[in-house]
């Protein structure tokens, strides 16, 4: 079994869940991994302070898909000022796997977005210094 | 005799190695030239195919530094104590040996931090007083950024226009489109590089810029995946200037070179100021120092220099024929055995002839980033990303590419470890 890519990480790089368009939105956020090239969407409907449901959309590796695929079922029905408040350790915690600090930014870019469609601030920091 | 006067007298313990005979093996093995090659990773040798990136560095490149700090020390220019007259020496010597090496003047060989500031120091000097609103400077679109954002940004403060040569579906430059563009009879610039960092194209410079020169034209090339791995000749070539780095040649980093025609040079005001690149300075004003002082202002990267020296020393001796010929077949190899992994797909030229050893690729179903990761458990080191070329990868439609690339320390062998690393890789993510 592979420490990194274990069978749960590639079957939601392979299968993402929440992936796509979401029209009507009332959220939207892009972001690139300048890293790889990588660039990673996100549509959000809100319903009563809450994220109603969510869609990401764009292209990455494997830790960034699965960590936003793997994001997106905890995200729904989230408190958006419970959302503004998520940290980096949270994200890596759900992702489960160690992740090396040039593979930080990939396994950050799903949280980085959404709480960039959130508060509107996109300027939330992923690097490891 | 210190390693530093063996270098400096060109007489690096290589030269004995011989070889070159006519129908001989062209495996340069010289692997134990580079200590790191000492480095295991989990049990598994290093099998570095990163060398676009940065060169590893041989015995005799670490040594001749080694030996300059522990022995000669001492700041350039201004001493008259004999410490300081072995510093000047060693300085100018590694510059001599430098400007040979790629048949270029040493008067008008400047030393600069890499390429991108070798080039910064043209777009800043020669480009803000020789491109005005209206003109054209006409890059190509395989550049690395390095190639691009300098010249953006000198045709956004002067109201000029930047333009791109194309690239064909082989990966190649279309000398027609070329001619084309200096019909217009405005541009005033043309930047390309000599061999592309992520095609691995083998640009024919030489054609390039005689089409150049005809239009009145001022060429620029960017030889930092050339010189490293082919007899290069810029004088022959052609070039107006022509700029390669340290790093990637086997020598250290902190250093690059610039080239440029003599007559340019003298017409260009200084790019930085400051010390060492004034003739005298007053309160009122300064006037500048000659060739190439003029250029390098503060104290200069000595040591680097040095290192750079015994880099092209040891290069001259491997004979830069025969490392072209080593990389050429190791990239023949190379593309044929890539072949064998399923889902992979190279870019550009298809022949290992009309390329440097440089392999950018993707594979179906796999992210570089991922190929990159899994090829690392195999002690494979390559490159994913967009590889400072990110125009160039928006037109070849991919987001990332991984990229092998070969050098004179590489060998069949490990050309095999990144084969059995693919494809233990795409065995992890079960395709």
């Amino acid at each position: 079994m592979d420490d990194l890519y274990r069978d749960y990480i590639l079957d939601h790089y392979k299968r993402p869940r929440n992936f796509g368009e979401l029209d009507p939105h009332d959220m939207e956020a892009l972001e690139h991994n300048p890293l790889c090239g990588d660039e990673l969407g996100v549509h959000i409907r809100v319903k009563d302070g809450k994220i109603e449901d969510l869609r990401f959309h764009g292209h990455g590796c494997a830790i960034s898909q699965a960590s936003a695929s793997i994001a997106s079922e905890e995200l729904v029905g989230m408190p958006l000022d419970q959302v503004a408040d998520l940290n980096a350790d949270w994200a890596i915690e759900l992702l489960g796997i160690p992740v090396s600090a040039t593979r930080r930014k990939c396994a950050l870019l799903g949280l980085k977005v959404v709480k960039g469609a959130v508060t509107g601030d996109n300027s939330w920091p992923v690097g490891s210094v | 005799m210190s390693t530093l006067e063996r270098s400096i007298q060109g007489t690096s313990p290589l030269a004995e190695r011989g070889g070159g005979r006519e129908g001989e093996s062209m495996r340069l093995n010289v692997r134990e030239d580079f200590p790191i090659f000492a480095r295991e990773f989990d049990g598994k040798p290093l099998t570095y195919l990163d060398s676009g990136a940065t060169s590893q560095k041989p015995r005799a490149v670490i040594e001749a530094m080694d030996a300059y700090y522990c022995e000669h020390n001492a700041n350039v220019h201004r001493g008259v104590y004999a410490l300081a007259q072995e510093a000047d020496a060693a300085y100018d010597d590694a510059r001599t040996k430098v400007a040979e090496f790629v048949g270029w003047e040493p008067k008008t060989t400047i030393f600069t931090k890499n390429v991108t500031e070798a080039i910064n120091l043209v777009a800043y000097s020669w480009g803000r007083a020789n491109v005005g609103a209206g003109d054209v400077v006409l890059t190509t679109q395989m550049e690395h950024h390095a190639n691009i954002v300098p010249w953006q940004q000198l045709c956004r403060e002067k109201g000029a226009q930047l333009r791109y040569l194309e690239v064909d579906e082989r990966g190649e430059l279309s000398l027609e489109q070329l001619d084309r563009e200096l019909e217009r009879g405005d541009v005033k610039l043309v930047a390309f590089t000599h061999v592309s960092n992520v095609l691995g194209t083998i640009v024919p410079v030489a054609e390039m810029t005689a089409r150049v020169r005809a239009a009145g034209a001022t060429s620029l090339i960017d030889g930092a995946q050339a010189v490293p791995h082919m007899a290069v000749d810029a004088q022959a070539i052609g070039a107006d200037f022509y700029a390669w780095t340290g790093h990637k040649a086997l020598g250290p980093t902190g250093i690059g070179v610039l080239h440029g025609r003599g007559e340019i040079l003298d017409e260009m005001p200084p790019f930085l100021t400051g010390g060492d690149m004034i003739a005298s300075v007053s309160f009122e004003g300064a006037t500048w120092n000659e060739l190439p002082f003029k250029f390098e202002a503060g104290t200069p990267p000595i040591a680097e220099a040095v290192g750079l020296g015994a880099a092209v020393d040891y290069l001259a001796a491997l004979d830069m024929q025969r490392v072209r010929s080593h990389e050429r077949d190791l990239t023949a190899y190379l593309i044929e055995r890539v072949r064998e992994v399923e889902g992979l797909h190279f870019v550009g030229p298809p022949e290992a002839e009309s390329r440097g050893g440089i392999l950018s690729f993707t594979i179906d179903g796999m992210h570089a980033h991922d190929i990159a990761e899994l090829a690392n458990r195999g002690g494979v080191c390559i490159r994913a990303g967009h590889h400072c070329a990110q125009p160039l990868m928006r037109s070849l439609g991919v987001a990332a590419t991984a990229r092998a690339s070969v050098g004179v320390y590489n060998e069949r062998e490990d050309v095999d470890a990144l084969i059995q690393a693919l494809n233990e890789g795409r065995k992890v993510f079960g395709l």
